[in-house]
């Protein structure tokens, strides 16, 4: 609420909960803004170590709860658990033949890891606004974001490392020459097919290379900011729909209920657009 | 300050409208082709929703780019920031 727990006014309460736990070096000694809220702002080197602590923790929940299922199989009657997880893997590797066109033992192993951990990280949205960071404040910490999803530099280091990926098995499977020169000056107008001569073949090659490296730049861009905003908007939305007052909770319910369809969607659009972008690096013409 | 503010605010809604008004065009061809593709061959519904739930997440996404930068703009001016380095 706008007057409880010593906030000024409503923008002020917005600010906070939008402001992310930071750390940095400050004259060579490590501070965080804990006690001074702008002293890491526009510092490059400056660490979310909210954002950090709980894409980990998320990270390590999932793989120790997989890990565990997958130890213990108990092949006649499986447990409970151990038929939701069977479900998700059969539901990625589904996905992975549909539309994965090549061979690669990383794929279905990454689009587990990414369905899996996107979702986990933005299940913690669904959470009510205020009760970890309450509970950080009680302990001495005074800004916490919980959703690492809505951290820019999480969903860019997520869609880096896939571009990443990309741009690898670009060059394995096409050759560094092949790729450049086949793939990126050769599309779309293709100079041979359109009967160009040969003066004004640089013309035409550097035309598609300016296009085609927009496209390509465009995945990775796109990749992480669809995550990014959909998740920063949700989870806005939750703390505006706070600030109203004893009206909240059938406003919440309303919009808890669609920001679970967001949730799951973007975590499956992730992993089928890896799989989809990481299938067109493999395609050998 | 207050015209740099008041040309924020009608950036903001200009970013966030036009982005919904592409989306809610763009959903509607969708939904129209979905349904008229389910009415042609009924047993093709469920792999048919599934993709369409593709298009639409990818749909969402420029208009949730335009979101997300509107609400930067709403709560971080950078604009402010410039003007009192320049002024102040």
């Amino acid at each position: 609420m706008a007057s409880e727990g010593g906030y000024a006014n409503s923008g002020e309460y917005i600010q906070h909960h939008l402001q992310n736990l930071q750390g940095c070096q400050v004259d060579g000694q490590w501070v965080t803004n804990i006690h001074e809220t702008k002293i890491c702002a526009g510092n490059f080197w400056a660490l979310n170590l909210d954002s950090m602590f709980w894409s980990v923790f998320l990270g390590i929940v999932f793989c120790s709860l997989f890990y565990r299922v997958a130890k213990n199989i108990e092949a006649g009657k499986p447990g409970k658990l151990q038929a939701m997880i069977e479900l998700v893997v059969e539901f990625v590797d589904g996905s992975v033949k549909d539309t994965f066109h090549g061979k690669s033992p990383v794929i279905a192993p990454l689009a587990l890891t990414i369905v899996a951990w996107v979702f986990l990280m933005n299940i913690m949205d669904l959470i009510p606004v205020d009760w970890i960071p309450k509970l950080g404040q009680m302990l001495g910490i005074e800004y916490m974001k919980v959703v690492p999803s809505t951290d820019v530099n999480v969903t860019f280091g997520m869609s880096l490392s896939v571009f990443a990926l990309i741009l690898f098995y670009s060059f394995k499977i096409k050759g560094v020459t092949g790729f450049i020169v086949g793939e990126l000056m050769m599309n779309p107008l293709n100079p041979k097919e359109l009967g160009v001569p040969k003066l004004l073949w640089p013309l035409v090659c550097s035309f598609n290379l300016v296009l085609e490296i927009v496209a390509l730049l465009a995945k990775p861009l796109s990749l992480s900011l669809r995550l990014f905003g959909n998740m920063y908007a949700g989870e806005l939305l939750f703390i505006l729909i706070a600030l109203i007052g004893y009206w909240q909770l059938p406003l919440h319910f309303g919009w808890a209920v669609f920001h679970i369809l967001v949730v799951t969607l973007q975590a499956y659009i992730f992993m089928m657009l890896t799989i989809v972008y990481l299938s067109q690096a493999h395609e050998h013409h | 300050m207050e015209i740099v503010l008041g040309y924020t605010a009608i950036a903001v809604a200009l970013l966030i409208g036009f982005g919904a008004l592409g989306v809610g065009i763009g959903m509607g061809l969708l939904g129209g082709r979905f349904l008229e593709g389910c009415a042609r061959q009924p047993e093709l519904a469920p792999m048919l929703q599934t993709k369409m739930f593709l298009v639409v997440a990818l749909l969402d996404a420029v208009a949730m780019i335009g979101v997300g930068i509107a609400l930067f703009f709403a709560f971080a001016n950078p604009f402010i920031g410039q003007l009192a380095a320049v002024t102040g």
